[in-house]
């Protein structure tokens, strides 16, 4: 196949959840997300109704993509944290495994050296668990859920 | 690469316009935001310069519906058309699904379709794909203006292997629907194929 494709399971998805609802609290921050280097979200915590995640996910992307870039014309293999200071919001990107990105974002009650701190023993435990993933996505005996999708459901979709 | 989330029940995939420099990409995504139901869209995003060219890109989240109980969404991305952005073309392109070539079918622009397709070509080989194998579209946009090339002199030029094309104003709105559906549809026909 082209173009492999990423599943998420049930397991793994709420191994996640949990290792992101604890930085969350250990880290005093506000929301901590989990991107997907393509600027798909995969996971979130914390204060997240008031913010839209589908667009910050994209533009963090966007974000990690182009800061991969420069590295690469100064080559270095990739800048792998990022700080932006507000006024009243943090924000603190890191990338996982070279694979997935953490964002997480804190005000005036926390601090950068204790999200630094905190994002570091929670990127470990991420990383094994994208990797237990990863292997599991690319074992030819686990079943795809698309399998038994068929193109009349597909065309059904499209019928106005 | 497709995201596919068992535990939301969701199909996530990435659709990226390319083509040269003011051939209409980002008025395909503004058409197509304008149109669709609040519900089923998310906030439109354009990282543009002052003048309104684009920068890096722009981007659009859309809801299309559900097979099988899975909720389909597709990001749209454009890239920023000019020559020279072209290290930002390269980023954009990571991870795709599926491609729209957005080509300008004034006569005086053929040039520039010509060297855009080829250096699509070009930045996706970079990451390891082929055009001829990747879900990919052909729109000939602004069919109202004077002096435009024939659909056949564009397809000779930009279509020889004859992948879905569609002509299009996508000012007012003519084809822009028909290509969106038809790149998504091969998107997903894609991904059951790829399933073992």
């Amino acid at each position: 196949m082209v173009n492999p494709q990423m599943v998420m399971y049930e397991e793994e998805f709420n191994q996640i959840q949990t290792v992101v609802d604890h930085l969350v609290k250990s880290a005093n921050a506000k929301s901590v997300f989990i991107v997907d280097k393509n600027g798909q979200l995969i996971a979130a915590s914390g204060d997240v109704d008031s913010l839209d995640t589908t667009s910050l996910a994209s533009l963090t992307a966007g974000n990690i993509a182009a800061t991969g870039g420069m590295a690469k014309l100064l080559k270095e293999s990739e800048f792998a944290t990022q700080f932006h200071e507000g006024e009243r919001a943090n924000v603190y990107i890191t990338l996982v495994g070279n694979r997935v990105i953490l964002v997480v974002i804190f005000d005036a009650k926390s601090s950068l050296g204790l999200v630094r701190l905190r994002v570091k023993k929670s990127s470990e435990e991420l990383n094994h668990i994208f990797e237990a993933l990863l292997r599991k996505v690319q074992d030819p005996n686990t079943d795809s859920p698309f399998a038994e999708i068929t193109d009349a459901d597909i065309d059904n979709l499209f019928n106005d | 690469m497709s995201f596919i989330n068992l535990m939301a029940r969701e199909i996530n995939c990435k659709i990226v316009y390319y083509g040269p420099g003011l051939c209409g990409k980002t008025t395909n995504l503004q058409y197509i935001y304008e149109r669709t139901n609040p519900d089923a869209k998310g906030k439109m995003i354009s990282l543009a310069t002052e003048t309104d060219r684009t920068l890096f890109f722009d981007f659009l989240p859309l809801a299309l519906g559900e097979i099988r109980g899975f909720k389909t969404r597709f990001y749209l991305y454009t890239v920023p058309g000019q020559v020279f952005y072209d290290a930002s073309r390269k980023l954009i392109l990571k991870g795709v699904d599926g491609v729209v070539f957005v080509a300008d079918s004034q006569i005086a622009r053929m040039e520039a379709n010509q060297e855009s397709l080829e250096n699509l070509r070009t930045n996706l080989a970079e990451q390891g794909y082929s055009l001829d194998k990747i879900p990919f579209v052909m729109q000939y946009n602004k069919r109202d203006m004077p002096d435009i090339a024939t659909v056949e002199e564009l397809r000779e030029a930009l279509n020889p292997t004859m992948v879905p094309e569609f002509e299009a104003c996508a000012r007012t709105g003519v084809g822009v629907f028909d290509t969106l559906k038809s790149v998504a549809k091969l998107v997903l026909t894609e991904l059951k194929k790829g399933s073992p």
